[in-house]
């Protein structure tokens, strides 16, 4: 049950191989953009501050020292969602030019929408994240997969 | 204009300039050759098409005169005034190669002839009453220069290209939308399934057309409650941001605005105004979007009769400048590959226009004038009309990734469904981006790399069958006067 939240560059595609991350991280560096690493357990759209996995790696050029960092990353949070960032400090932009999924829950859990009937046939939306139900922490612990 | 051939070329003085009757616009100061426009004026490139028998230097000096200060014969009344200051000065006239009939005019603006923050006056100056001057067979705007002194009296773009990503969640590749089809009939509930169905399968956007507004099949509260519903079931089903432009575009101010106020209240990310509520509305609009947090979509409806002819009107970059400036997120600009109007280097000029801080010069894309834009938010370009997944390829190298596709019968027409038709839309584009960033050359392997991943999406195969081949390969009617030279590979 559940679904396959479509958040990041490449969310409607098979999920990336190792090798296939590892290029696109490559790409973010030739493009000398910084890499960074987050993570989170409420795949909310609006959860715009997932948490950081360090610092962004201004300083790294070196492709095979960041994807280290993703592994590392999965070792600490198997069972959460976790992204890569290429970020762009260029004057006018300043902003990420990236950002794709490399990790997921292995049960997505997803979303209810409801509704609350207002006047003149006018319906209030809230979108209620399941996976948030839980106290942060014990989300995503029994599918044996954490 | 006077009568005699206009010889006279260059100011003249005294009695000569100031006595009762008709002279050449070219001798009363609308014609300085020595002028140098300052970094503060307004520049404009005009392509001329005189009558027979006037000269290109009057011509140009007319266009100066009608488009400033001038009338059909000397007042003394200039007199009260600093006129060479608000005379505008025609100061270069160029030949257009391979028409000896045409030439570009260049003339400069003080900016001092401009209100500030104001479309309607700028055009009322300087295309409002020149067009249907009798010394010209036809006249066309090409290119306008914003003085960074002049554009700072613009807020432009509610949110701009960085703001509106970072909003929505979305980087590193085009968004991607439809519009409802068929455009006009669809009850407000079958319009919503349209919504949700095309949604759920992967766009990020569906649109209202520009013609859809409160007909008698459908009124436009009917249809933004259904296609909210549709919005919303499909954010749960995939667990992203989406958004349906509702389009407000009405008879007047009072009602866009109690349609845009009800598309917030219903929780709609962005409304959509038509280009036929004309500059003033669009402004309006603007701050009305700004205030209130929703992304503004401008539909170009109607650009094509002052836009599409090569010799007359106002070509689409200055529309897309004035676009930017009064403050719109997205504007529909071309496709190269689908089925309107776009000439590639032509189309790369606009897109340049609406996303840059800075355009340089660029005839063979039809950029007259360095155009510097102060830092204010770029505009997302619409591609819309006639594209599919089978050119995802081609859209990404025409139009880079900073912009909407629109598959409309791409999506709708796809004999799976709605939603299979969305599917294949962004699996194609999301693997050209892929390629890209692999650093492969998408262009030669698109189709190969489509073809193979049509293996696991039979959506995608079912598109590549039946669109595969379509094109629309017919000739522009709007090209660049001048072709690079292709660089030798040495």
């Amino acid at each position: 049950m559940g679904i396959r939240i479509r958040q990041g560059t490449f969310s409607t595609l098979p999920e990336l191989t190792d090798d296939e991350i590892k290029l696109q991280i490559q790409y973010i560096i030739d493009n000398d953009w910084a890499v960074s690493i987050e993570f989170t357990d409420d795949p909310n759209p609006r959860n715009a501050y997932w948490d950081m996995w360090g610092l962004p790696m201004f300083d790294t050029k070196d492709g095979a020292g960041a994807f280290s960092e993703v592994q590392a990353c999965r070792k600490a949070y198997p069972n959460s969602y976790i992204k890569v960032n290429g970020y762009n400090r260029t004057y006018t932009k300043q902003t990420t030019a990236i950002s794709f999924i490399v990790n997921r829950p292995a049960e997505e859990p997803g979303f209810r929408l409801d509704r609350t009937e207002l006047n003149d046939r006018h319906i209030a939306y809230s979108l209620h994240s399941y996976a948030a139900e839980k106290p942060h922490g014990e989300r995503y612990e029994s599918n044996g997969k954490g | 204009m006077a009568g005699n051939g206009a010889s006279a070329k260059g100011t003249v003085h005294g009695e000569k300039r100031w006595g009762a009757g008709v002279i050449p616009y070219a001798t009363m100061g609308y014609y300085e050759p020595d002028y140098e426009p300052p970094d503060t004026d307004i520049l404009a490139a005009f392509r001329i098409t005189p009558q027979k028998g006037v000269d290109f230097e009057e011509a140009g000096a007319a266009v100066a005169g009608e488009s400033s200060t001038a009338t059909w014969t000397v007042v003394w009344t200039d007199r009260l005034t600093a006129y060479e200051k608000y005379q505008a000065k025609c100061y270069k006239i160029e030949p257009v190669p391979g028409n000896p009939d045409q030439a570009i005019a260049f003339i400069a603006y003080n900016m001092d002839l401009f209100e500030e923050g104001s479309i309607p006056n700028m055009t009322s100056s300087i295309i409002g009453n020149v067009f249907g001057f009798k010394a010209l067979k036809a006249l066309r705007l090409e290119d306008l220069r914003i003085p960074e002194h002049y554009l700072k009296t613009f807020p432009g773009p509610p949110h701009g290209i960085v703001m509106e990503r970072e909003y929505l969640n979305k980087f590193g590749r085009p968004l991607l939308g439809a519009t409802v089809k068929p455009k006009l009939g669809l009850s407000a509930r079958n319009y919503g399934r349209v919504v949700y169905e095309a949604l759920r399968g992967g766009l990020d956007f569906t649109k209202d057309d520009e013609n859809i507004n409160s007909q008698p099949f459908m009124r436009w509260r009917d249809r933004f409650l259904f296609s909210m519903e549709g919005v919303q079931r499909a954010q749960e089903q995939t667990g992203e941001i989406k958004g349906h432009y509702m389009n407000v575009t009405a008879a007047t101010m009072e009602e866009m605005y109690k349609r845009a106020e009800f598309a917030k209240e219903i929780g709609s990310i962005i409304i959509m105004i038509d280009l036929t509520v004309g500059y003033t509305a669009m402004t309006s609009m603007s701050n009305w979007a700004r205030d209130n947090g929703c992304i503004l979509h401008l539909h170009r409806a109607g650009y094509a009769t002052w836009a599409r002819q090569k010799n007359h009107g106002v070509n689409f970059r200055v529309t897309a400048k004035w676009a930017r400036m009064s403050g719109v997120d997205h504007i529909h600009s071309g496709t190269v590959v689908g089925k309107l109007e776009g000439d590639p280097a032509i189309i790369k000029g606009y897109y340049d226009t609406l996303r840059d801080d800075f355009v340089p010069e660029n005839r063979a894309n039809g950029i007259y004038f360095d155009q510097h834009w102060a830092r204010m938010g770029g505009v997302m370009p619409v591609a819309s009309g006639g594209i599919h997944a089978g050119q995802a390829h081609q859209l990404l190298h025409y139009l880079g990734e900073d912009v909407v596709l629109q598959f409309g019968g791409g999506t709708i027409g796809h004999p799976m469904g709605i939603a299979a038709g969305a599917e294949c839309n962004r699996v194609a584009i999301e693997a050209m981006i892929k390629a890209r960033n692999e650093g492969r050359d998408y262009m030669k392997e698109g189709p190969e790399i489509l073809k193979k991943l049509a293996r696991h999406y039979p959506s995608l195969q079912t598109a590549l069958d039946v669109w595969g081949e379509i094109s629309f390969n017919y000739e522009s009617t709007d090209t660049p006067d001048v072709t690079p030279t292709p660089t030798s590979a040495g």
